[in-house]
């Protein structure tokens, strides 16, 4: 059995993402532009307002709260759910 | 270079290593500092994380995350732990396991939160309580990598028994050219302290960080209501908020 429970716990930010995500992404992520699809605002996916603690870890536009992500995991699925982001930009000039 | 420890490849960060506790430095009461053997560590920049999991030998296993508190030494891991009074991980990490003893890592993670040692500019790093942990790393880094950017620390602890890497922060403020080091008490000020005890606010922020103007990268790392509180300092101060890079790791005081 895992429990994925964080060390960065509660209100937290996008920085808390990094290791969940690097489960299922080639590159961090955590340098990359979101751009909110509730208001619009782009902004790095650092600087979201991350809920940790919860069975999922859930992302939040640091604007308009909106969330933007949720990640978690049921088994051995990971789940991602990106509704509330409309645009994911990833700067790619150190990929090999 | 650079860029290849910040992304690694795909299968050396994924991937679980076992790490060996080799030393163990104690940096207040209820802070440790470990340095581990992690055999093939793939490297990494100041800023970044490591996974840390443990394993019961009934297979019960948990994981947590923290901050790299050393610049790339080879395969030598540092994280410095606070121990959370009634936590899971880091009473065991700080007290019970012993040189020799291992555990698995994994990384290195993130990579928004970086200073490259070898950027050119202005650098403000601000951190509140075991936030300093990334700062401390890019400050070594910056002497490790003879950069000599202007870099200015400022960091908010409660009382003079709370301060980690002190010995060393107090020589590396006479030793290393172009790095300032404040350390802004909020709780107990120790005498001959140059202001008293006050939570750290705009008005010493003003006193203490880079003006706008020298367009610093400004680094903010602490409890979630410090971060805040700073960014919006900063802001307000005149920096742009693309200059800003924070990283909260939750709720103080508990």
């Amino acid at each position: 059995m895992t429990d994925h429970d964080q060390l960065p716990y509660g209100l937290v930010d996008g920085n808390a993402l990094a290791g969940p995500l690097s489960d299922l992404f080639a590159v961090d992520l955590t340098a990359a532009s979101m751009t909110c699809a509730t208001c619009r605002k782009r902004q790095p996916l650092a600087a979201l307002e991350v809920y940790a603690g919860g069975p999922a870890l859930i992302a939040r536009c640091r604007t308009c709260k909106a969330v933007m992500l949720r990640v978690g995991r049921v088994g051995s699925d990971a789940l991602l759910d990106l509704r509330g982001t409309v645009v994911l930009r990833i700067h790619t000039a150190e990929l090999t | 270079m650079a860029g290849t420890a910040v992304r690694g490849r795909l299968a050396d960060r994924v991937l679980w290593r076992r790490a060996d506790l080799i030393e163990r430095r104690y940096e207040t009461a209820n802070a440790v500092t470990l340095v581990l053997d992690a055999a093939g560590w793939p490297g990494h920049l100041p800023g970044q994380h490591v996974d840390v999991r443990l394993t019961a030998e009934d297979g019960y296993s948990t994981q947590r995350s923290y901050s790299l508190a050393a610049p790339h030494r080879g395969e030598q891991v540092e994280l410095t732990v606070q121990v959370v009074p009634d936590g899971e991980v880091s009473p065991f990490l700080a007290r019970s396991l012993a040189i020799g003893d291992p555990i698995e890592v994994r990384g290195p993670v993130g990579g928004w939160f970086v200073w490259e040692p070898d950027a050119d500019g202005h650098v403000m790093l601000i951190g509140g309580g075991s936030g300093v942990v990334p700062l401390m790393a890019m400050a070594r880094a910056r002497q490790e990598a003879g950069n000599g950017s202007p870099m200015r620390l400022v960091y908010s602890v409660r009382t003079p028994q709370d301060v980690f890497y002190a010995a060393e922060l107090e020589r590396r403020m006479g030793h290393d050219e172009g790095l300032e080091v404040t350390v802004a008490y909020t709780r107990l000020a120790p005498a001959g302290s140059p202001r008293p005890a006050h939570r750290l606010d705009m008005a010493i922020l003003a006193e203490l960080a880079w003006p706008a103007e020298s367009r610093p990268v400004n680094f903010v790392c602490g409890p979630t209501d410090f971060v805040d509180a700073m960014a919006t300092a900063l802001v307000e101060l005149g920096h742009g908020e693309q200059m800003i890079r924070t990283e909260r790791f939750g709720p103080s005081g508990a």
